[in-house]
């Protein structure tokens, strides 16, 4: 028999039918009778003092029903952390980036809101701004918060072993200057919000929120309700990707305000434009990487100066800087490591968190320097990496990197094996390395994300499974299907463990009248803490239903499984019942029994180490293997990429078709961000503030990817199971980067590599 | 105020309609069809993707006024019944959507590709699609689903 019924299937998703026909409805969708429309007024400057804002003309606008500015708020900021409560729902006494929004407008049409918006006057006095983050650290810049000096938001300086010695005793030592683009999420939903302060106190919302409960915080904090007043309603979430639905945003307060003021529902919708110009986008950082190695390649010390642009507020900032540091000891072993950080206010928009937080900027630097110095020393880039790369730890055992950060599991071995057998890598040099203007490369990554995120606090994880009289299953959890597929594995968890199909769990969105808490989807914690709360949910309502099985048979318990519907006695398969029969003797036994299963997730509970960088981030890690092959026209500068194989240790796929979508869509996104998508800023101004300017990958762009499967069967994850949503962007760019450097000859260091850098560069080497 | 007439999905709609209202806003608002997304309303992505008289088009770029006496057809107008199109159903199957939200104006720009050439190259299929934004999907599974589709629709 197999090992599993449902795990592994290749299941479509829960939610496709609905998604397929129209049906799914997003904030957007909602509408509520006699509702209003919101639109914000935002500020024309990146760095100004508001010295007065006038809105008598848009309140005597006919249609206009309510104006708010910052005093409405009272004085309110929120933050990540509270020593970070930096920002306010609207501009308070200065605007900190361009676009920042000053006032909000509740009026009859959307039309009107946005005629009524005009009509508000703001004196500004404009100051001078600061755009460039190293800039920005000196002594003689002007600051963008008063309180912070050389505009530093967040710094670390953590340092393990002796990277001093190590140099000193190295063979080889580079030091390069290493740099990321400005991008952004790019999901096609912008974000809404349909908001209604009921005249009994109650909030209730329907926001596109990819972690509704900070959200929830948030508001119940902002309007001073205590938390049970909040009703976060999920609707379907159109792309999230972290930073800006994971947050609270202007018009999401500005709607419940002005729902509060006029005593009716508010919706709030962002325009593409307004959302590509104040996302909170990616950090772009600027990483000073120094590595040694001994003869053979061995590493021997790293040491990383990073500087990344943070923009008008701290958001998410203290952890994106964490994750840049914490996790640079994997996927190879590094006995010695040094971390300076800094996170720089500028008045640019907010930097934050996106797919492949903090991980991506510095693996794409210290992966493409090893690739630099493996070239120096004559060593064959597959055989540096094996010889750096962390072992698998035998069953029972832990690895340890010097900063604690301990694995259980670790498939890299396994992966670049694999990636190098297929024909992308083993042919490389079979194929033409030049047909025409066209130079061609295959480039390789070894990389590593975690998953399981661990936080600050709020960490609380749980899931309900009530069995139904019919047979089906209703799955309550808190956790967030932003688009990733976490509603179909967490219903597949339950299914597996009952004994029952995938059709016949119900997944309810979150709901926070109704829902257990969840902090939301980041992080890729969602299979591995929403999934082991599920899975344990799921076991004790197997365990009532199996007794009352037990009591019907007169046997023990433990004698009665449950498989495909089936109940049976295990020593006498033939006595055996239909599951919904024993879900009705359950649910019918006695005066009326309540079959209802919960569980919560154990995992992640340690807080992080900001301060000094020892511990773990994640529950578990994954780790990832991939090849690249590019063409280069040396005429244009045009980069085509062609193939990508990739090789992941996901520990184990729970979904397969799922896990893939993951694995694929993260990679075309990482593409995106190593050869086309940055904002190109002119002093705090966005010049690319369309999807037609800002370039992400079409159909036409993309490589033919390949994958590849690496089981580890992890013991800190639902069934064996690792995160699979971002590792594929962690190792994309260093694989195109390598590629890009076998057909040019050139090492590109900053990020994205377009066709004028590529051409610029070609004329500096002849 | 322009008085028009639609034909969406079959049904006929007379509409009074402010000069500059958009087709998409028209479907959106006035039909309540929500299952038409609206992504940067200037024809970039591809989301609000409709078929107007046999062709794909970016409906935040139509004029409802200019739509008058038109046939439409959006994602509510696809399946039969509780019977998905085999397109729909192909993208169930192959994992051809994540979050969704472009999934419609996907379906209908494949659907008015699958119309005028039944059986396309793979080459033929991205170009199909070319207008229309994904970021969750990375397109592969979306391209498989329509080779499904194509496959599905012979056999029908």
């Amino acid at each position: 028999m197999a090992e599993f019924s449902v795990i592994g299937e290749r299941l479509p998703r829960v939610d496709a039918r609905e998604k397929v026909t129209g049906e799914a409805k997003y904030a957007a969708d909602y509408s509520l009778p006699n509702m209003l429309w919101c639109k914000l007024l935002r500020s024309p400057y990146p760095h100004a003092r508001i010295l007065s804002i006038d809105t008598s003309k848009a309140e005597r606008l006919p249609g206009v029903k309510a104006v708010v500015t910052a005093k409405d708020f009272g004085g309110w900021t929120w933050g990540w952390m509270p020593a970070t409560r930096d920002e306010p729902p609207l501009a308070v006494d200065k605007v900190h980036y361009m676009a920042e929004a000053v006032a909000g407008v509740a009026a009859i049409d959307e039309d009107t809101a946005e005629e009524a918006c005009q009509l508000i006057r703001v004196d500004y006095e404009e100051l001078p701004g600061v755009f460039e983050p190293e800039e920005a650290m000196k002594e003689s810049t002007p600051r963008v918060h008063d309180y912070a000096k050389n505009n530093i938001s967040v710094e670390y300086h953590w340092n393990f072993g002796d990277v001093e010695k190590a140099f000193a005793e190295s063979y080889i030592v580079r030091e390069d200057r290493f740099r990321t683009s400005r991008a952004t999420h790019g999901y096609l939903e912008p974000p809404a919000i349909l908001a209604y302060y009921d005249p009994t106190g109650y909030i209730t919302v329907w926001a596109s929120k990819q972690s509704p409960y900070f959200h929830y915080r948030h508001l119940a904090a902002c309007f001073k309700l205590p938390l049970s007043k909040i009703r976060v309603i999920q609707p379907f979430i159109g792309g999230g990707f972290g930073g800006t639905k994971n947050d609270s945003l202007a018009g999401d307060f500005c709607a419940v305000l002005l729902s509060k003021i006029t005593g009716k529902p508010v919706k709030y919708v962002e325009s593409m434009e307004e959302e590509l110009v104040t996302s909170r986008r990616r950090h772009s950082m600027i990483v000073y990487s120094k590595m040694g190695a001994k003869k053979d390649g061995t590493l021997t010390a790293i040491h990383h100066q990073v500087v990344a642009d943070g923009g008008g507020y701290t958001a998410v900032g203290p952890l994106s800087l964490y994750l840049a540091g914490f996790a640079t000891t994997l996927p190879y072993r590094l006995p010695n490591f040094k971390y300076d950080a800094y996170r720089v206010f500028t008045n640019n928009p907010i930097g934050a968190a996106m797919r492949g937080h903090g991980i991506t900027h510095t693996r794409f630097a210290a992966e493409i320097q090893m690739g630099m110095i493996a070239e120096e020393l004559g060593i064959d880039p597959v055989e540096v990496r094996m010889r750096n790369a962390i072992d698998n730890p035998k069953p029972g055992t832990i690895y340890e990197t010097i900063n604690k950060v301990t694995l259980k599991t670790c498939g890299l071995k396994e992966a670049i094996q694999k990636v190098t057998e297929d024909p992308i890598w083993r042919d490389r040099n079979k194929t033409p390395r030049k047909e025409g203007d066209i130079s061609w490369g295959v480039g390789l990554s070894g990389t590593s994300y975690l998953g399981g995120a661990r936080q600050m606090g709020h960490q609380a994880c749980a899931a309900i499974v009530r069995v139904c009289e019919d047979g089906t299953v209703n799955l309550i959890t808190g956790a967030t299907d932003c688009g990733q597929g976490s509603d179909t594995v967490l219903c597949m968890i339950a299914a597996e463990e009952l004994g029952i199909k995938l059709e016949d769990v119900n997944i309810k969105r979150v709901d926070t009248a109704y829902t257990p808490v969840d902090p939301g989807s980041y992080g890729s914690r969602v299979t591995i803490l929403a999934g082991q709360a599920t899975q344990k949910a799921a076991r004790e309502a197997k365990r009532q239903l199996l007794e009352a099985a037990a009591k019907t048979w007169q046997v023990k318990s433990e004698d009665v499984e449950i498989r495909e519907k089936k109940v049976f006695i295990t020593s006498d398969p033939e006595r055996s019942m239909p599951f919904d029969k024993l879900a009705r003797i359950a649910c019918y036994s006695g005066t009326g029994a309540v079959i209802l299963g919960t569980g919560y997730s154990g995992y992640g509970l340690e807080p992080l180490d900001l301060t000094n960088g020892i511990g773990n981030g994640g529950t578990s890690y994954s780790f990832t293997a991939q090849s690249a092959r590019v063409g280069v026209d040396m005429e244009t500068g045009k980069i085509t990429v062609t193939d990508f194989t990739i090789a992941s240790d996901c520990g184990r796929l729970l979904s397969p078709i799922q896990a893939e979508g993951q694995i694929e869509g993260a990679s075309v996104q990482g593409m995106g961000q190593t050869i086309y998508e940055d904002f190109i800023m002119d002093r705090g101004k966005t010049l690319n503030p369309t999807l037609l300017d800002y370039k992400m990958p079409h159909s036409t762009d993309i490589p033919n990817i390949k994958l590849i499967d690496i089981v580890t069967n992890d013991p800190d994850g639902p069934f064996g199971a690792k995160e699979t949503s971002e590792g594929s962007i962690v190792s994309t760019p260093p694989a195109v980067v390598s590629a890009i450097h076998d057909a040019t000859g050139i090492w590109f260091k900053e990020l994205p590599i377009t066709p004028e850098k590529v051409i610029k560069a070609l004329k500096e080497k002849l | 105020m322009k008085q028009i007439r639609l034909m969406v999905n079959g049904e006929s709609h007379e509409l009074s309609v402010p000069p500059w209202r958009t087709l998409l806003e028209v479907i959106r608002e006035v039909l309540g069809l929500t299952g038409t997304k609206e992504g940067c309303s200037l024809g970039e992505c591809g989301a609000c993707t409709v078929i107007m008289d046999g062709k794909a088009v970016n409906s935040c770029l139509v004029l409802a006024a200019e739509a008058d006496g038109k046939q439409i057809v959006t994602i509510e107008g696809l399946a039969d019944g509780n019977k998905l199109h085999p397109i729909q159903q192909a993208f169930v199957e192959h994992g051809g959507l994540q979050c969704g939200f472009c999934t419609p104006g996907m379906i209908m720009s494949a659907k008015a590709l699958l119309d005028e050439t039944p059986t396309p190259t793979e080459e033929e299929i991205r170009r199909g699609i070319a207008g229309n934004l994904c970021r969750c999907t990375g397109y592969t599974k979306i391209i498989e689903s329509i080779k499904a589709a194509v496959g599905n629709t012979e056999e029908k």
